[in-house]
């Protein structure tokens, strides 16, 4: 029981006024992020980023990763009251949150959405816990050609789990990729893609891209969809809390099961979003009241909150151990860690104990905070929804742009950011997904850096890629992601 | 070359094939230019290892391979024909977004963030939002001075200053 120790310790780091203050801020600005459109857990990270530039990386990670809870708790709010999900991950929510909603049930709807995302967290964090030291005990045997196999796995998988063209999803990977491999090359001193201005020197900063993308992007296709928040009113108190809590244990099958998909999803990154939707459908595949889903069942809004919230949740297990973050927000919290000056990968969990397990403490706490904040606060943030759009939308406006400008203090950046902003707007009409841009975008250094680690190892030679039994395996597994939604059409065809 | 129809929205339409096509083309630019720089700078295997530009040629690669295929399935596909991808309608409240925002970022050059933060909402709901000038002016004022407060004074990170707050002493 090592971990079980190194977590007491972890608790005795992220216990201390200072951290659960943080605590509590990240998670009231996460529920506000998650709440308003336009700002979500990845580019609300971002934009905050760079004020946790001066505290201890301790504390940043604290405050950050309970933005990212509060986050993906307040994107059920939004859902279940206004029929408009806060968050991608909450879109299937809507399903049944909603309707129960319509039917006067709004606060058992909510208590169910909250508990159910407090639980698939939890079991998330108790996998997190035992099995994130494993997995970097074991990757501290990685070399390079094993590190790029991983990456090619988490690459292939966006192939292979995406729901989009399989086509688009490389595409916008590619471009991720392009897009950082611009600037100098650290190895070899040349300039790439710069055509001769310095302005493009720095490279293209994925904080930049994340604002843009997600945020102005967003604030473009709300506008386009022309939003009225017609909303239902909820309040929620004690005596419907307790009837829901009596309710909920009937679908704890339901509820494992969406754990056990979030969790997959996120160590893999398929992230919540496809979690959710898979989860939904897979409880409406085998429950008995499945040809009812979609008209306000309770088992329609555990289903997607239990997996949204564990694939967030585990999508931090993949970046802490091996520095592959398994989703978008995990993207931003990694590069964090390299603002802060700390490597991510296997070494991290010999090297910066109080840090990992300060982290891994207080995600226990965070949503023990969080699910006291939400199931406490849902008029205060129904009101801020009837907030008209025209004084919200540019607020938001206003809070990207500082927080692109804050990253480099570099006004280039404002241009960029609202340049990026277009191509969000374009690239989620066409469906083209974002997620595997921004990945690549933050990964592309690495993964080419292993590369060409692992090619002068081998003087060459793809041959390294297959060389040993994990290496291999791993590769074979990538290489099969990249095939399966051609394999998938091929079964089909053959019926 | 963009062909205009009748959509059911009213006024014109840009149907989801153009745009398919269009940023295929762009995806398929964008490749070629990372291909041609990779050339540029040696793609290939010198005596100490690979080239700069071997890891993003193959990049630009499969990125144009990519795209020949999403722009064979977009001109061979029955269904994006008829979709809309935007009409004229639905594009102007997206452009009462965007150009306001675009005049804000340019702003920004100018007359620095606060200015130009202050100008843009106060505009935005005036005009977007028809707000009378007292809800709009506590808002326009009040969250350029909390920014202010926020970033030069409790966490003293300088944001782009103008004329005005030179002016001001700042």
């Amino acid at each position: 029981m090592d971990e079980f120790g190194s977590l007491m310790h972890g608790f005795s780091v992220a216990l201390t006024w200072q951290n659960l203050a943080f605590m509590l801020v990240g998670i009231v600005l996460g529920v506000l992020i998650g709440v308003l459109p336009g700002l979500g857990g990845a580019n609300g990270v971002a934009i905050l980023l760079p004020l946790t530039f001066s505290m201890s990386p301790t504390s940043a990670i604290i405050m950050l990763s309970c933005i990212y809870w509060g986050a993906l708790f307040g994107g059920a709010i939004t859902s279940v009251l206004f029929n408009i999900p806060g968050e991608p991950w909450s879109v299937a929510t809507t399903f049944d949150g909603h309707p129960m909603a319509r039917q006067g049930r709004a606060g058992e709807a909510l208590t169910a959405a909250f508990t159910s995302s407090f639980f698939g967290a939890l079991i998330a964090v108790v996998v997190l816990t035992f099995l994130a030291p494993m997995v970097a005990d074991f990757a501290l045997r990685f070399g390079p050609p094993e590190f790029f196999a991983v990456q090619l796995l988490t690459f292939c998988s966006f192939v292979g789990l995406g729901r989009g063209s399989p086509a688009k999803t490389i595409a916008a990977m590619m471009l991720g990729f392009a897009l950082a491999a611009v600037g100098l090359d650290t190895v070899t001193g040349q300039l790439r893609l710069t055509f001769g201005t310095t302005e493009l020197l720095r490279g293209f900063d994925f904080l930049i891209a994340v604002i843009g993308l997600f945020g102005i992007g967003e604030i473009l296709l709300t506008m386009e969809e022309g939003l009225a928040f017609r909303g239902v009113a909820a309040r929620i108190d004690p005596s419907v809390v307790l009837r829901t809590w009596r309710e909920l244990p009937r679908y704890w099958l339901t509820a494992l099961r969406g754990t056990l998909i979030g969790c997959w999803m996120g160590i893999t990154p398929g992230g919540a979003t496809p979690a959710s939707f898979m989860s939904y459908g897979i409880a409406k595949r085998f429950s008995k009241r499945g040809a009812d889903f979609g008209s306000g069942q309770m088992e329609g809004v555990v289903a997607p909150e239990t997996a949204a919230h564990a694939a967030g949740t585990s999508a931090l297990l993949p970046m802490l151990t091996l520095g592959i973050p398994g989703s978008p927000t995990a993207a931003v919290l990694l590069g964090g860690l390299l603002i802060w000056g700390l490597q991510p990968g296997p070494l991290l969990f010999t090297e910066q104990k109080d840090f990992v397990w300060g982290l891994i403490a207080s995600m226990y706490l965070g949503n023990v905070v969080g699910l006291a904040v939400v199931l406490t606060t849902v008029p205060f943030w129904a009101a801020i929804l009837r907030v008209p759009f025209s004084i919200i939308a540019p607020v938001i406006v206003v809070i990207c742009a500082v927080g692109a400008y804050t990253v480099h203090n570099a006004l280039l950046d404002v241009a960029l950011m609202l340049v990026f902003g277009v191509l969000g707007y374009l690239f989620k009409k066409l469906d083209y997904p974002l997620a595997p841009l921004v990945l690549a975008l933050v990964l592309g250094d690495l993964a080419e850096s292993a590369f060409r680690q692992s090619m002068l190892l081998s003087q060459g030679s793809l041959s390294i890629f297959w060389s040993n039994g994990l290496v291999a395996s791993v590769c074979g597994l990538a290489l099969l992601m990249l095939a399966w939604p051609m394999l998938v059409r091929l079964v089909r065809r053959v019926r | 070359m963009h062909p205009t129809n009748e959509a059911p929205g009213g006024g014109a339409s840009v149907s989801t094939r153009v745009m398919e096509i269009v940023v295929a083309v762009a995806f398929i630019a964008v490749g070629l230019v990372v291909v041609h720089d990779s050339v540029r700078i040696g793609f290939r295997w010198s005596e100490d290892g690979p080239q700069a530009g071997y890891f993003p040629f193959w990049v630009g690669v499969f990125m144009i391979a990519a795209s020949i295929a999403t722009l064979v399935h977009a001109i061979r596909s029955p269904t994006a024909r008829t979709t809309v991808f935007v009409t004229t309608q639905s594009l102007r409240p997206v452009l009462r977004m965007l150009l306001p925002t675009a005049a804000f970022v340019l702003g920004v050059y100018f007359l620095g963030l606060y200015t130009s933060a202050a100008l843009y909402l106060g505009a935005f709901m005036r005009v977007g939002g028809g707000f009378r000038w007292r809800t709009v002016a506590p808002m326009a004022l009040g969250v350029p001075v909390f920014l202010f407060l926020l970033f030069e004074r409790w966490f003293l990170i300088p944001l782009p200053k103008g004329p005005l707050e030179a002016l001001l002493g700042y």
